[in-house]
């Protein structure tokens, strides 16, 4: 019973916790890239949630100040989250160019391929460099 | 004293009927996620879908905007409702014109019928699941 | 009431994770990540982060889908099967999140008021910011004012990925866009009828940002949007006619200019860097003025470098 009444007073961390792991795994085991960036923006989402979490006041309302209301939710950790989703998509899509030009040069985004081609011809400089 | 009951009464009544709107809501939204979900193809399923837009979201919406009473917080609740009016119906278009141009056709029901005729057991039973 | 509905969007959120982890077309991947960051944002309301959740929609399930569709018409939508077992990382994964649960023990309940995290610094920033500042959203003036600094380093991030995108990806063969969208009339009528509106609820979102959740960075990312939505139906080379790409490309340092401009104006006054006392007779409308300008920035930076990804990403398909 007791265990069971802390994991409902802790369940936004346990899956928190789901969340971060399961972006963790993807990064480690799958060798698509953009795979691999999804599972890093999830990883960074379930930091969203880790953040607001310990934010929020039962009873509180939304932290836009109204003579109607007395309590409200912490608002710092809604700006810091508020700009690191921002910084969070430019980061990703900043990735996600990379991959693209990856593409350009191997002609596939798996990793196993690419680590291959790598080791197959050491010497030959695959990133092509003719249209900078 | 006679005064407060009616308008104990009046707000009763404003609480059941949006109550019973949002519940209708819910009720029509839940029938259109089942559709998505049992419908043979992806034509069928747009048509599933568009009960969740139109008739769920509209009574949803009508609901809150009972709850709310003439102020601005309603105002905006039919600005959503309008823009559903014009969005979905538009999204479903799109949806179909990438199916369509992707060589998805209609299953008609001909083809349905040779395919009952032919097919096992089990699958005929899924058919008729699906026609529920 | 509130813990329940947080519970069961918590659940399906679960699920939407799991899904995503199994699926192996990458174009479903990239759907159900949008549903992952709608279910978030509302999470996040439910979590009275209101502001957050309104960028999340906006960032999440907008943009990042944009941007990830983009790279699969590049690169392809299948994703290749593992030739490897993959016990180790399901291994390391499980040790990790058991480590990190155990952790949690020591973490605050949930809901609870006479914690740390909201005992320490955020009374004061809510106490304090109608009588120095006039402002009811407590969002927006720890974003603009109290801590303004912090803005000052995350619009210098995404100045900077914007620029990286661009040398990564600029000039490639340029190429019309598909034919079939913008020969449509329900398209192109309905297009344009809900461009204006969308640009004139993304204004709203910004100048209404200081009495009801918003700011600079939703409204520059709807902004953003509604001229990607443009570009989508009528083509990338429309879009340039009405936005170029040089002008995109000039907004991204301008907008960090206004920022960092309107921190050194208080030099001058012989006062410290994001002091805005020195922009108006009054401190409380100098306070405002300053919030308003330095939204303007964060407006300017993340609507341009927003555009400028998109442009990246549209130019460089063949």
């Amino acid at each position: 019973m007791d265990i069971l009444e802390r994991i409902a007073l802790h369940y936004n961390y346990v899956i928190m916790i789901f969340l971060m792991i399961s972006g963790l795994y993807i990064v480690i085991a799958k060798g698509n890239m953009v795979k691999k960036l999804v599972g890093l923006s999830l990883f960074q989402t379930s930091v969203y949630l880790l953040y607001i979490s310990p934010a929020k006041i039962i009873g509180g309302t939304a932290p836009i100040l109204d003579e109607k209301y007395k309590i409200y939710s912490n608002p710092l950790p809604h700006v810091l989250m508020l700009t690191a989703i921002v910084v969070g998509v430019a980061t990703i899509a900043l990735g996600l160019a990379l991959v693209a030009r990856i593409h350009e040069a191997y002609g596939t985004i798996e990793e196993d391929a690419i680590l291959e081609n790598d080791t197959k011809n050491p010497d030959q400089d695959n990133v092509s460099g003719e249209d900078q | 004293m006679s005064q407060a009951s009616s308008l104990d009464l009046l707000y009763l009544m404003i609480d059941v009927l949006s109550g019973a709107m949002i519940l209708a809501g819910s009720f029509f939204i839940i029938v259109g996620a089942i559709g998505l979900i049992r419908m043979p193809d992806v034509f069928t399923r747009m048509h599933a879908v568009s009960v969740i837009e139109t008739i769920g979201a509209g009574l949803l919406l009508s609901g809150l905007m009972i709850q709310a009473g003439p102020t601005l917080l309603a105002l905006k609740l039919f600005f959503v409702f309008v823009l559903f009016f014009f969005t979905a119906p538009v999204a479903t278009h799109a949806v179909a014109q990438a199916a369509l141009s992707a060589g998805e056709t209609p299953q008609l029901s001909e083809d349905r019928r040779s395919k009952t005729a032919a097919a096992t057991p089990v699958n005929s039973n899924d058919n008729e699941g699906a026609d529920d | 009431m509130e813990a329940y509905i947080n519970m069961v969007l918590l659940t399906l959120l679960a699920i939407v994770t799991l899904t995503i982890v199994r699926q192996r077309n990458l174009f479903s991947v990239v759907v159900l990540f949008g549903v992952y960051s709608f279910l978030m944002a509302s999470v996040m309301i439910v979590l009275d982060a209101v502001d957050v959740a309104l960028t999340e929609a906006a960032v999440g399930a907008g943009i990042s889908t944009v941007v990830l569709i983009g790279t699969l018409h590049i690169t392809g939508s299948e994703e290749m099967r593992p030739s490897r077992l993959a016990l180790l990382p399901i291994v390391t994964a499980a040790a990790t999140g058991a480590i990190l649960i155990w952790g949690t023990y020591d973490l605050p309940e949930f809901g609870k008021a006479d914690v740390p995290i909201n005992t320490h610094v955020a009374p004061f920033y809510l106490e304090q910011s109608i009588p120095l500042m006039g402002v009811p959203n407590v969002v927006t003036t720890i974003l603009a004012n109290f801590r303004s600094f912090d803005t000052l380093g995350e619009t210098t991030v995404i100045f900077t990925a914007g620029l990286g995108i661009m040398l990564l990806l600029r000039h490639k063969s340029r190429k019309e866009a598909s034919k079939i969208l913008k020969k449509d009339v329900v398209f192109r009528v309905i297009i344009k009828l809900i461009i204006p509106f969308i640009m004139l609820f993304a204004f709203y979102v910004h100048f209404h940002g200081d009495y009801s959740p918003g700011g600079g960075f939703q409204a520059g990312v709807m902004l953003a949007g509604a001229v990607i939505l443009y570009s989508i139906i009528f083509g990338a080379h429309e879009a340039q006619r009405v936005v170029p790409q040089s002008v995109a490309a000039f907004m991204i340092p301008l907008g960090v200019l206004i920022y960092a401009a309107t921190g050194a104006i208080s030099f001058i006054y012989g006062q410290n860097y994001m002091d805005y006392t020195a922009l108006a007779s009054y401190p409380k409308d100098a306070h405002h003025l300053g919030i308003i300008l330095i939204e303007l920035g964060v407006l300017i930076t993340v609507a341009s470098t927003m555009l400028s990804i998109f442009y990246a990403f549209v130019e460089r398909r063949h």
